[in-house]
Parts: C-alpha cells; structure tokens; sequence
C-alpha cells in the first residue's frame, strides 16, 4: 500500500494531467464558435476574417478565462483552509465585491480601464474585504463556518449598495463603463492586459504555494498548528496578501464572476484528498479549464446572444452550494 | 534530577478571570507528571501554558532550562508534543497524513515527507495498533482510534516532552490501558518526559510517578500517588466524600465515590 500521501512526484504528475487538461480545453475552446473558421485560413493570412476571429477575438477572451478561472479558484481553495471553513469563497464572502468597489473608484477617479493602477486598487479592496471578513468573523482563535459567512453576506450587501451608490452619483456614460466593467466581461481584451492580469496571477499563486503545507496543518485549528511549529500568523498575513492578488487581479479585468472559488476546489478535493499541496496548485489549472469551459458556454449556448460568464457559473454554483450547505448542517448535527 | 519542561510560579488569567494562580510543575526525564483536579481547577490552561501555546501572564516555563518563549516554533515542536483533549480537523486528512503532519517542524517549505518520515510515521501508527488506518480518512475511525492516530502524531514529532490533555476521557476500558501502556513505555525506554492531565483518578495512580493536584488554581498538593490521594485531601479539593482504599495488585491507592444520600 503506498497511501495517497503527498510527494513531489504526485505533485508532478497531478499538475501535468491537469495542464495537458487545460492546454486541451483551451485549444477546443478556441475552435468552438457560432461562426466557423479554419485554422489553416488563418495562419496562411494575417488579414483573414479567420485570423482575427481566433487571435484577435476568441483566443484572448479564451486565454483571459483561464488566467481569471485559475486565480478565483486557487483564492478560493486558500481561503477555505485558512477560514477552516469549505464554504468559503472570494464571490460568496465579498472579496470580490471589495475588490469590485475599490476598482471602480479607481475607475471614476478617471484611471483609464486598462492602466495598472485599477488592479491594484482591486487588490487593495480585495485585501481590506478579506481582513473585514476574516478578522471579523474570529472568535476563540477560529472563524466558525456560519459567522464567516454570515459576515461575508452583510459584506457583500454593502459591497453591492456602495457599488449601485456609485453608480447613482456619475455621469451616464461613467456609469455605462461602470456597468459594463461590474457585469463582468472576459471579451475584447488586449494581449498586453492579459500579460499584466497574468503577471499578478502568477506571484500570487507563487506566493500561496509556499504556504500550503502549513494550511494543511492549520486544518488541526490554530492551537494544533502551533504547537506543530506553524507561525499561524505569518501564515494568514501570507494567504490573506496572496489570495487578495489573485481575486484582485481576477476582479480588475473580469468584474464579479461567482462560485468558481467554490465548485473547483470541491470537486477538486474530492478526486485528489484534502492536501492544500495539490488542491491549491491544482484549483490554479482546473479553475481555468473551468471558466474557459462556462465561458465557451456562454457565449455559445444561445448564440448570437451572448450570456455574461457570470451567469452561468452561477446557475451552476448555487445549487451546488446549497449541496454542499446541506450537506455540511447534516454532519454539523451528526 | 534536572527537569526538562518546569513552570516555575506561573500565572494565568482570561481576561479578568484568574486561572493559574503561581503554578510551579517540573518533569524530568522518563518521569510522568499526572495533572489532576475539579473541572475548572485550570488543568487544561496549565497544558496551554506548558506548551507555549499562551503565554504566562507572571512567572515562566522552561524548556532544557532556557524559557520557553525564546525558541522558535520549529524548535519547540521538536521537543515537545501535544495531545490535545478534544482535536478538531477541518477536512479529510487520512490517519497517514495525519500522523505525517507530526514531522512538520522537520520538513522543509512545502514539507515532502522523505522515505525516512513515513518510516517514522509507520512505527508510530504500528505501535499504537492503527498501521491498517493508513489510508482511512480521520473522520471515519472510532473516538478511541483518533485518539490514538493522534498520540502516533506526537511520537512521529520525536519530542522529548510529551504533554496529554486528558488523552483518553472517551475511550473504553482496554483502550484507556493500551494509551497509557504506550506513554509509559516512550517514557521508559526512551526517557519522554510525559505530563498528563487525567480525569480518572484511578488511571493516574496508576500509571503517574508523580502527581499535581490542582485546585481553584492553585497546586493543592504535589507528590506520589499515595501522597496526594488521600481522602483528606481529595475531600477538600473536591469539596464531596471520597473513600481511598488499596489496589489490591499494586498496592497503590484507589478512589470510589461515595453516595451522599
């Protein structure tokens, strides 16, 4: 018997399937579409329809799904075993919608859409959601699963009330842009934007990976960790920082797109055993085959109308949310 | 003999409300130290303390002689273990990963488990008779199974302090003997300075060396067994009748209640 235990080789292996996955995903994704194109068309000239169809259109938004997928879901991952709570979500909790309202001040304070600046200013509402959310649902050293989520709805509720004030208060085509931007959109964005958004994704998950093997021992509750060596407060700082990157970085560009953070590291779990080892690595690459497969959904489901992405994680993630609440509420009482 | 773990005069308080009122403990080496008292005497707060997992409000604990406070967590992990009363688990870890999280403060960043820590976990699961758990998520093993998972943890820490809260208050009869078997063996053979906080008297008299009787937060007595547990004594600290009579294989003592009424 040689136990499902975490090695690098499993580590290895576990992360070259799932990126053959996504590599996969990505090239089918980039074929489907309401309008047919050829490949070879495409490659042969630069000025065919078929060129800009597939890099000038379907490829970035394709490309973009993955980088926002893989980041929503590796944050959420991270973010339920800090919170010791399988619940938690960046979408569900209000750290996208912090992430959110804080873009779209930086967006009325006139920073152009696609500058740097609105990311970070995602990252710093990412950030202060994350610190209400989690420091405010603490009591005796643990956040217990109905505070964290109860203070995560009030937050949300105020996320979205700061969001339709701000709106109420620009001008009409402000708050178009706004608008559009909150929806959530994947489409019609540059190479350049897509490098940058990539750029954070790829520190913050980084920066989580170091911290996973003492997110595995916090499952033992604060006190356990401590006394197995972790220093739990570096820890959080860590996590809190990382995730607030990646939903931030996720936010900037995408608006609010929900329950990513909650389905894929689930099922995740479920296939692979609870180590954050594997389970945050692999929410990175199974998030964005994740959101690459709801958006090609989306925008070919009822095609020429076109969903928001959003919409269609959600009609997924609810019900399995409330699954999983059930499920959770019938072990709690066991 | 040099204590390894001492807290000399230690005070606690939650908040407003004194726990540990100048505690002084000392284990040696091979030595089990069996904490007992009333519910609310400050046995598991004192377990706290002694771990570092709160730090005293007066007075100090000591590890090798040098204070508890200036080790680093890693450090401190190696030389000392806890089995905590009542262990909580967010998810599903299996009994190997469990027990595997036990040589944490040896790995390094994202924590592999080289050949020799499965080989360090897999004798301690055998020798507490859970190696056919291997593989068995910590949620689906009994109470006394846990318990035991939970204690091969400590032992695949390597620590050379162990300390118990009251490690085996859900278990039945054969599995309360087989838990202290074990502790009395690592303390034995391997010189593990144990302190055990125990709910049955009758367990710690049988397997303590010494005992601490704590009381209101304050030690009320210290010494052997039949020091400490003599109805005198048991009666004030308990505030009800107790009878003492003789073990009659170790000729130690043992404790009945005694009906009122």
């Amino acid at each position: 018997m040689t136990g499902r235990h975490v090695t690098a080789g499993r580590l290895a292996r576990t992360a070259g399937v799932l990126a053959v996955a996504l590599a996969v995903s990505i090239a089918a994704a980039v074929a489907i579409g309401p309008v047919h194109v050829s490949l070879t068309q495409a490659l042969a000239r630069a000025d065919s329809p078929d060129y800009a169809i597939l890099f000038r259109t379907r490829l970035p938004r394709v490309l973009l799904a993955g980088v926002v997928g893989g980041s929503l879901a590796s944050a959420g991952a991270a973010l339920q075993a800090l919170l010791g709570n399988p619940l938690a979500c960046p979408h569900l909790l209000g750290i996208s919608g912090g992430a959110a309202v804080a873009g779209v001040f930086a967006l009325i304070a006139g920073a152009d859409p696609v500058s740097p600046l609105v990311p970070l200013a995602a990252f710093g509402g990412a950030l202060g959601a994350i610190a209400i959310v989690g420091l405010g649902s603490r009591a005796g050293g643990r956040t217990t699963p109905h505070a964290v989520l109860l203070v995560g709805v009030v937050f949300n509720a105020l996320a979205a009330a700061a969001l339709m004030l701000l709106n109420a208060i620009v001008s009409y085509t402000q708050a178009q842009g706004v608008l559009f931007w909150i929806m959530g959109s994947l489409s019609t964005q540059s190479y350049a934007l897509i490098a940058g958004v990539t750029a954070y994704s790829l520190v913050g998950i980084a920066w989580l990976m170091t911290r996973t093997h003492e997110l595995n021992l916090l499952a033992a509750g604060e006190e356990g960790a401590l006394q197995l060596g972790v220093d739990v407060e570096r820890t959080r700082r860590t996590v809190f920082v990382a995730a607030s990157l990646l939903v931030g970085a996720a936010v900037s560009v995408s608006g609010m797109i929900g329950f990513v953070g909650l389905i894929v590291p689930h099922l995740l779990r479920l296939a692979l055993g609870p180590d954050h080892r594997i389970v945050v690595p692999a929410s990175f690459l199974g998030g964005a085959a994740f959101l690459v497969w709801a958006d090609t959904l989306a925008r070919t489901a009822l095609a020429p109308v076109e969903l928001p992405v959003g919409v269609v994680t959600a009609l997924a993630g609810g019900p399995f949310f409330l699954f999983l609440l059930r499920r959770h509420l019938r072990r709690a009482v066991r | 003999m040099t204590a390894v773990l001492a807290a000399e005069s230690v005070s606690f308080a939650y908040g407003d409300a004194a726990v540990l009122h100048a505690v002084d403990v000392a284990v040696a080496p091979g030595e089990i130290v069996g904490v007992i008292g009333p519910n609310g005497s400050g046995k598991t707060t004192l377990v706290r303390v002694l771990s570092g997992t709160v730090a005293p409000a007066a007075g100090i604990v000591r590890l090798d002689g040098v204070p508890l406070a200036s080790f680093r967590r890693r450090e401190r992990a190696r030389r000392l273990a806890v089995v905590p009363q009542d262990p909580v688990l967010d998810f599903p870890f299996t009994a190997l990963e469990v027990v595997l999280m036990g040589r944490a403060p040896y790995l390094g960043t994202l924590g592999f488990p080289r050949a020799r820590d499965l080989e360090i976990a897999r004798d301690a699961m055998a020798r507490l008779d859970v190696g056919a758990l291997e593989d068995r998520p910590l949620d689906r093993v009994s109470g006394g199974e846990r318990q035991r998972v939970l204690l091969a943890r400590a032992l695949a820490q390597e620590a050379r302090v162990l300390l118990l809260d009251e490690p085996t208050t859900h278990l039945d009869l054969r599995h309360q003997a087989g838990m202290h078997d074990v502790v009395r063996a690592l303390a034995r053979e391997r010189g593990v300075a144990v302190v055990s906080v125990l709910h049955d008297l009758n367990l710690a008299a049988l397997y303590c060396d010494r005992l601490v009787l704590l009381a209101g937060g304050r030690v009320v007595r210290a010494g052997t067994p039949g020091d400490v547990l003599t109805a005198d004594v048991l009666r004030a600290a308990f505030t009800t009748e107790v009878y003492v009579g003789v073990h009659p294989v170790t000729g130690g003592p043992v404790v009945l209640p005694r009906a009122t009424v």
